[in-house]
């Protein structure tokens, strides 16, 4: 320490930084898990994956199962449904991606990229606006304009594909990785 | 306002005191003998309400909690148990419910008071800013409240209020994953807001000290927004102001019982009566009814992350009205054109809440509501970024009174030195 005799440097000065600096780290040390504390727990983590039987459901009728505490959506649609879906300029749309997390990101929102098979739409019956469950619109009791679903709280309309076409929502109703393990069973998580 | 201190010992242990821990030269001096404007009015009981209200709901909810359960199935059955079985628990929690909703009552009277009589002004700018972040730390509380009984608009409440940090762009869905603890409102979630739900009205209370404090440096505002300028212009607040307060607590508190007891359920919603079902969304889904303007603000911009920051920024623009108030005059008993813009916010704050509580689509007269909140929206964003800086230009206020004691006394006031 040669500016241990100077007026800059003293012994005082030396324990005052490093007793704040060791006194800053410790204080992020223990912020840490008092905040992290609050993410998840392994508990809720360890939720994996979950077999649902879609055997039972008729054209034109959905299915609300429940994965990781959120709704998901199982709709098998009838073939005019599926024609209503295709017939759709992508570059129309509100949101044009596929927001399918078993695809690319920039894929484009077509029916065929948000679906596996076109009879089956398999969706997070989560809206992407604040969170509400959107309501299924049926012939007999038809929600919003666009045949798909509504969500009553704050007037997201969603298509047949489950993409935003009119309201608040900034985003598609995602698509989650799901897979076929025989026609009438699936596998999601 | 506050001078030399008046309190003088007589008792023996009143001076032991004295010179150790002066808690009773502290209480003296400011709830007794301190000074205080002869001419507050009605609206000015409404601090002293606040403070009971605030009183009210810590200890019912002390007591609700000794019987309460903050899990996901219990929290419903409990609620039911502590309104059938439990001693006069359906009183405490009827107590406690409308309690929330005449605590916000009686802030937003106070809220409105210190608008119209220009309270936020220098050199009351902290009083007024410490009072806006008691209001938010009470709609925090309100809301954390409003979850545990568990009921469906408990559920989707937490849901839509919790999903509006999910806007923030990149980390928005993160910092919701974290509020909820799991990947949706449930378990988790709720035991969080209780914990938080006890701990928030402990803090109000601390922040209404530094609120009182503040305010007991340069005193008390009044309607005439004139300073006080000699002892006569002003009374001391015991006995003048407790008895005023106290005569106006016991109004407010038989309006209180009146719903307690012939009402109680006036400002509930009748499908939080329905246990909390995360795949099903009520049809109408509505906050309470003190966060209704706020919420019609977010649902008339049809953009996610610019109706949460519209919503925001409603609060947050309050934070500022003391320099966004150009005027020179305090009171708006004398500001004859910031009256009428004043009566106009009043108005418009009621038509938010109006259409807040009516569904997204609704019509009234074939006007569209969504409309009708668009431009009540705008017109609260001018009230304060416009109307206020350009009428304190623009206006010629009357002429203000010499003082307060000739004001109230008319000739018999001596004049002021």
């Amino acid at each position: 320490m040669a500016a241990s005799h100077s007026d800059a440097g003293t012994r005082r000065d030396f324990l005052y930084v490093a007793s704040g600096a060791i006194g800053g780290v410790a204080a992020a040390a223990v912020a840490w898990p008092l905040i992290d504390q609050m993410n998840p727990s392994a508990a809720a983590l360890a939720l994996a994956s979950t077999e649902i039987d879609i055997g039972s459901i008729h054209p034109g009728q959905q299915i609300i199962y429940k994965w990781r505490g959120q709704p998901r959506f199982a709709r098998r649609r009838t073939p005019a449904d599926i024609a209503a879906a295709k017939d759709v300029d992508v570059k129309s749309l509100p949101d044009p991606l596929a927001r399918n997390r078993a695809k690319p990101d920039a894929t484009p929102a077509t029916d065929a990229e948000r679906t596996v098979k076109p009879e089956w739409l398999v969706l997070v019956g989560v809206c992407t606006h604040l969170g509400c469950t959107p309501s299924v619109s049926t012939p007999q009791i038809p929600e919003g304009q666009y045949g798909g679903w509504l969500c009553h709280c704050h007037g997201s309309d969603y298509d047949i594909s489950g993409r935003i076409r009119k309201g608040p929502a900034p985003e598609n109703l995602a698509v989650p990785p799901y897979s076929f393990l025989t026609d009438t069973r699936i596998k999601v998580g | 306002m506050s001078g030399p201190s008046t309190y003088n010992p007589t008792s023996g242990i009143e001076k032991w005191l004295d010179q150790r821990l002066p808690l009773p030269r502290l209480m003296h001096d400011t709830m007794s003998s301190f000074p205080t404007p002869r001419n507050l009015n009605i609206w000015y009981t409404f601090g002293g309400i606040l403070t009971f209200c605030l009183g009210v709901q810590i200890v019912t909810g002390i007591v609700l909690a000794m019987h309460y359960v903050a899990s996901a199935d219990l929290a419903f059955n409990s609620v039911e148990a502590i309104m059938r079985d439990v001693n006069y628990g359906w009183l405490i929690r009827y107590v406690h419910a409308n309690g929330a909703s005449m605590f916000f009552l009686a802030v937003y009277i106070h809220m409105f008071r210190g608008l119209y009589y220009g309270s936020y002004k220098a050199p009351r700018e902290l009083i007024w800013i410490i009072g806006v972040l008691i209001y938010l730390l009470m709609m925090m509380t309100a809301f954390f409240g409003y979850v545990l009984p568990w009921g469906q608009m408990s559920f989707w409440g937490a849901t839509v209020i919790t999903n509006l940090f999910s806007s923030i762009p990149v980390v928005g869905h993160d910092i919701a994953i974290w509020l909820w603890g799991d990947f949706a409102v449930g378990e988790a979630t709720l035991n969080r807001f209780f914990s938080l739900h006890y701990l928030l009205p402990f803090i109000i209370a601390a922040v209404v000290g530094l609120h009182i404090w503040a305010l007991h440096v340069p005193g008390n505002n009044n309607p005439l927004g004139i300073d006080v300028k000699s002892p006569q212009d002003t009374v001391p607040f015991h006995p003048y102001y407790t008895v005023k307060d106290a005569f106006y607590l016991i109004l407010f508190v038989i309006l209180f019982a009146g719903f307690v007891f012939f009402s109680p359920d006036f400002f509930g919603n009748p499908d939080n009566y329905i246990p909390a079902n995360p795949l099903v969304t009520p049809p109408d889904i509505v906050p309470e009814w003190y966060l209704l303007p706020f919420y019609a603000m977010l649902r008339s911009v049809p953009q996610k992350l610019l109706g949460v920051i519209v919503m925001g920024a409603a609060i947050v623009t309050l934070v500022f009205i003391p320099w966004l108030d150009t005027s020179r005059v305090r009171s708006c008993r004398f500001r004859p054109l910031m009256k009428q813009f004043f009566w106009a916010f009043v108005v418009v704050c009621v038509v938010l809440g109006y259409c807040g509580h009516q569904a997204v689509d609704a019509e009234v007269a074939g006007v569209p509501l969504v409309w009708v909140a668009r431009i009540a929206t705008l017109y609260y964003f001018a009230y304060f970024w416009l109307i206020m800086p350009i009428v304190g230009l623009i206006e010629t206020p009357k002429k203000l009174p010499a003082s307060i004691a000739q004001s109230v006394l008319g000739d018999k006031a001596a004049p002021a030195e």
